[in-house]
């Protein structure tokens, strides 16, 4: 069984996040990026299928620019055997991305593509679906836990009512949630091998597809900010402040 | 615990300017040699937080053709004003009377962490293995006590140090030659310094001072690109040794600090809240009004100069820049000292290793570098400040600009900082205004934009030696200067509900790594050792 993993790049999320002053979106220079946490689930639990000896071999993919690069070189150091950037200078749309995606798997075969169960930068939680309806692919979302059995897929969900349990068979495109395992750090000697692991790129205008964006963004503004609490001295000011202040009773 | 083990021909521990001077001028003297640091932020220039006003003359050295290539280092300094300050009034020192120290006209404006990125990127490029996100936790010494190299720290290890499921042992890198570059109280520094008594030359103990820096970008009609103000006076009181900087970086943004003596007497003095209140002078408001801040952080400083200079070279390692302590305290300046012995260490490594010279050929090779002669002008000043604003002023201006650093003799230190310290009970309290959210800020929303974070259930990075000191006698007597000392806030006092008695709380996922406790404490019963790596602040522009 071939696995492919999607890494994205994004800030990192100890970071906290500036609207650019001219408003056109975040602050991403000279901040510190990182593989989007869910997506790190997904490397952890390839390379545990790996392990297992349920996977031959790990793929990971990722698209952006030059610098991109460095967010496959840990998914590497974490163990993955190879990966693949897709060259592209501008941001894309989850729609974009999927199409990207969905010429890698017809490239390489592979017989489950993990990812996260979305993006924490613009937090879309599309790309996994779009990219199963495209394949035409059985999907899973937010996954927790994962066992492969022959061709049978199972996997647990947290739904709202509890737990759901649900089976379906490769080839299939699955999300990860947090919960579904907890990443392994990448060790000194790991980085070190993982420099020399391959890593193919490919320009995004070879693959044909159509990336052009259907969205327009307005503006990006900060959220207002919360008006400081205040502190009464006793239940009839409270009172007080609820039915004349606040106008709430 | 059988431990993997890299080896390396030299390992150095850090990537300040110090240590990445040192990685950038192996590897131009001979590219075969094998060179790697390790760094303890999530990634270079990630912990560096400085004013910066930026002298050249290392990078030129360095790499001579830095002008032509994409640098950090673009604002050249153009203007600047040095005030003394009174509650409300401002009064302009004249330029003709500053020393050559506090001219700036031909240096630069830069985010010392942003260059240090660029720094680390061109060490890359020349095959210099940077690990940023893992901390040396250990020295390696072999059975002669030579040092052989440095450990990771272990990863994954819970608050008990039991294993957790993604535990991953920390392991031995192995150098011929191991440098620190740890910057300002590295702990292994502190630990080298004592072990082979580096300091039994020196007639004086080492002294500290905190930093604080906020970043801002602030409305374009009040920003002039470039310009270099710095201030004494208001809100310190006359025997407390500091001072603020204001620089106009690119961008509309403003780099606002302050620098306090770490030998100040008041338990009771906070410099975060003198910080603070600082922005509230009249000067600095009309300044940063309208204004956004964006970034935060403190970081200790090394002020003891040439009299406290630590022997650099040890068997096996050497110790450099701010680690050992060369920053040249009149400048506010050590970025480029650090660099330049960073540098020497280089030449001094290469002879080491390739031509059998000896590490001790340091001390001949910095006493004879410019690094040295500066140092050596500006040793009085510092000192000086032992009696006050005024006279130190007036000393400095003749020590400075009449004999320029040469006056025949040579002014002590006379306490370390930890022993500054008068008991509460003889001590003013103060009263400090409250924060109003616009241009003062509590500790919580400062912290929050160092982006400092520590992975929770590990082991506490803030150890202390003796548990119960603290709640016996440094509550007691000093009313807990770590409440206010620390600016991140992880130090509180609490009841303990069972004994009713004062306890101290320690909040150690808030550290931004100043290292001002290690420095500060009365008993010196706090240590400060690695965390986890890649945990503590995410400087960015700092
Ligand atoms: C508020 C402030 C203002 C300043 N203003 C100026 C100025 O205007 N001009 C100027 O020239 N200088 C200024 N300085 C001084 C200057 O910042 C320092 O002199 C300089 O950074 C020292 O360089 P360094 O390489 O020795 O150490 P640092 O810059 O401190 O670098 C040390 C590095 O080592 C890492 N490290 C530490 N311990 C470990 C470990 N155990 N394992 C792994 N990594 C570790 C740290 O994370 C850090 O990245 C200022 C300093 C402060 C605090
Ligand atoms: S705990 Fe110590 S090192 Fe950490 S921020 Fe506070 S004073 Fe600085």
């Amino acid at each position: 069984m071939k696995v492919l993993v999607a890494v994205k790049r994004v800030v990192d999320y100890k970071v906290q996040i500036r609207v650019k002053s001219d408003n056109t979106g975040v602050e991403t220079q000279n901040v510190k990026m990182s593989v989007n946490p869910p997506d790190e689930n997904a490397i952890e639990e390839a390379v545990k299928l790996k392990e297992q000896g349920l996977a031959s071999e790990t793929i990971a993919v990722s698209i952006g620019d030059e610098k991109t690069q460095d967010v496959l070189r840990t998914s590497m150091a974490m163990g993955i055997d190879r990966s693949i950037l897709v060259k592209s200078q501008n941001p894309l749309e989850p729609l974009a991305v999927a199409k990207t995606l969905k010429k890698i798997v017809e490239k390489e075969n592979p017989d489950l593509v993990l990812m996260g169960k979305q993006a924490i930068d613009d937090d879309s939680n599309q790309t996994g679906q779009i990219l199963s309806a495209l394949l035409n692919w059985p999907q899973g979302c937010f996954i927790s836990s994962l066992k492969i059995e022959g061709n049978k897929v199972l996997i647990s969900r947290e739904i709202d009512e509890g737990i759901e349990n649900l089976e379906t068979k490769l080839p299939a495109v699955l999300t990860c949630d947090l919960r579904l395992n907890t990443p392994r750090f990448a060790s000194l000697p790991n980085i070190m091998k993982a420099k020399k692991k391959p890593l193919d790129m490919i320009d995004i205008d070879t693959l044909e597809i159509d990336t052009s964006t259907k969205i327009k963004t307005l503006k990006v503004i900060e959220p207002p900010k919360r008006k400081a609490g205040v502190m009464v001295n006793d239940v009839k000011e409270l009172v007080e402040k609820l039915k004349y202040e606040a106008k709430v009773i | 615990m059988e431990r993997e083990q890299l080896e390396y021909d030299v390992v150095i521990v850090g990537a300040g300017p110090a240590g990445l001077s040192t990685a950038i001028k192996l590897k131009q003297l001979n590219s075969d040699i094998s060179v790697c640091i390790l760094e303890k932020g999530t990634e270079v220039g990630a912990h560096i937080l400085s004013g910066n006003v930026f002298e050249t003359k290392s990078l030129d050295e360095l790499i001579p053709n830095w002008k032509e290539l994409d640098s950090p280092v673009k604002t050249k300094v153009s203007s600047e004003e040095f005030l003394f300050l009174t509650k409300e009034k401002s009064f302009k020192v004249p330029n003709l009377f500053l020393p050559n120290a506090l001219q700036n006209h031909n240096n630069y404006v830069i985010s010392l962490s942003n260059f240090c990125k660029w720094l680390g990127e061109y060490a890359e490029n020349l095959g210099v293995e940077i690990f940023p996100g893992f901390a040396a936790s250990k020295v390696i010494y072999n059975d002669n006590d030579e040092v052989i190299g440095v450990q990771t720290g272990d990863m994954g290890l819970d608050s008990e140090k039991n294993k957790k499921e993604n535990f991953e042992p920390g392991i031995n890198i192995i150098g011929k030659v191991t440098v620190l570059s740890e910057g300002c109280r590295g702990h292994l520094g502190k630990e080298v310094i004592k072990k082979f008594d580096l300091n039994k030359k020196n007639k004086s103990p080492q002294q500290y001072g905190i930093g604080f820096k906020e970043v801002w970008e602030i409305k374009e009609e009040n920003h002039e690109i470039g310009k270099v103000l710095h201030s004494v006076g208001w809100p310190l009181e006359n025997d407390t040794y500091g001072g603020s900087f204001c620089y106009h970086a690119e961008n509309n943004q403003i780099y606002i600090g302050y620098v306090i003596g770490l030998d100040y007497k008041n338990p009771y003095l906070s410099p975060y809240d003198e910080f603070q209140q600082f922005k509230t002078h009249p000067v600095i408001k009309k300044l940063i009004t309208g204004g956004k801040r964006i970034s935060y952080g403190a970081r200790a400083l090394i002020e003891g100069g040439l009299q406290s200079l630590p022997q650099m070279y040890m068997p096996g390692a050497l110790i450099i820049g701010c680690n050992a302590g060369t920053l040249n305290m009149p400048k506010i300046k050590g970025s480029h000292t650090a660099m330049k012995s960073g540098i020497i260490a280089a030449d001094v490594i290469i002879e080491h290793i390739y031509n059998n010279g000896k590490l001790s050929e340091y001390e001949k090779k910095f006493r004879n570098s410019w690094v040295y002669k500066e140092l050596h002008q500006a040793r009085n000043v510092k000192p000086s400040f032992q009696w006050g604003l005024i006279p130190a002023m007036i000393f400095t201006g003749i020590d400075q600009k009449i004999f320029g650093g040469r006056l025949p003799f040579t002014l002590q230190h006379r306490h370390a900082d930890h022993e500054a310290l008068i008991p509460a009970r003889n001590a003013k309290k103060i009263d400090y205004p409250k924060y109003d959210g616009e241009i003062t800020f509590d500790k919580p929303s400062s912290v929050y934009l160092s982006g400092t974070n520590h992975t929770d259930n590990q082991p506490n990075h803030l150890l202390l030696n003796d548990r119960d000191l603290s709640t016996n006698f440094t509550i007691e007597e000093y009313d807990e200067p770590a409440q206010r000392y620390c600016p991140a806030g992880v130090y509180e006092v609490e009841l303990d509900d069972e004994t009713q008695k004062k306890v101290l709380k320690i909040n150690s996922q808030n550290c931004i790594h100043c290292k001002t406790c290690d420095i500060k404490e009365p008993s010196q019963n706090i240590e400060w050792v690695t965390p986890e790596g890649g945990g503590g602040p995410i400087y960015s522009g700092t």
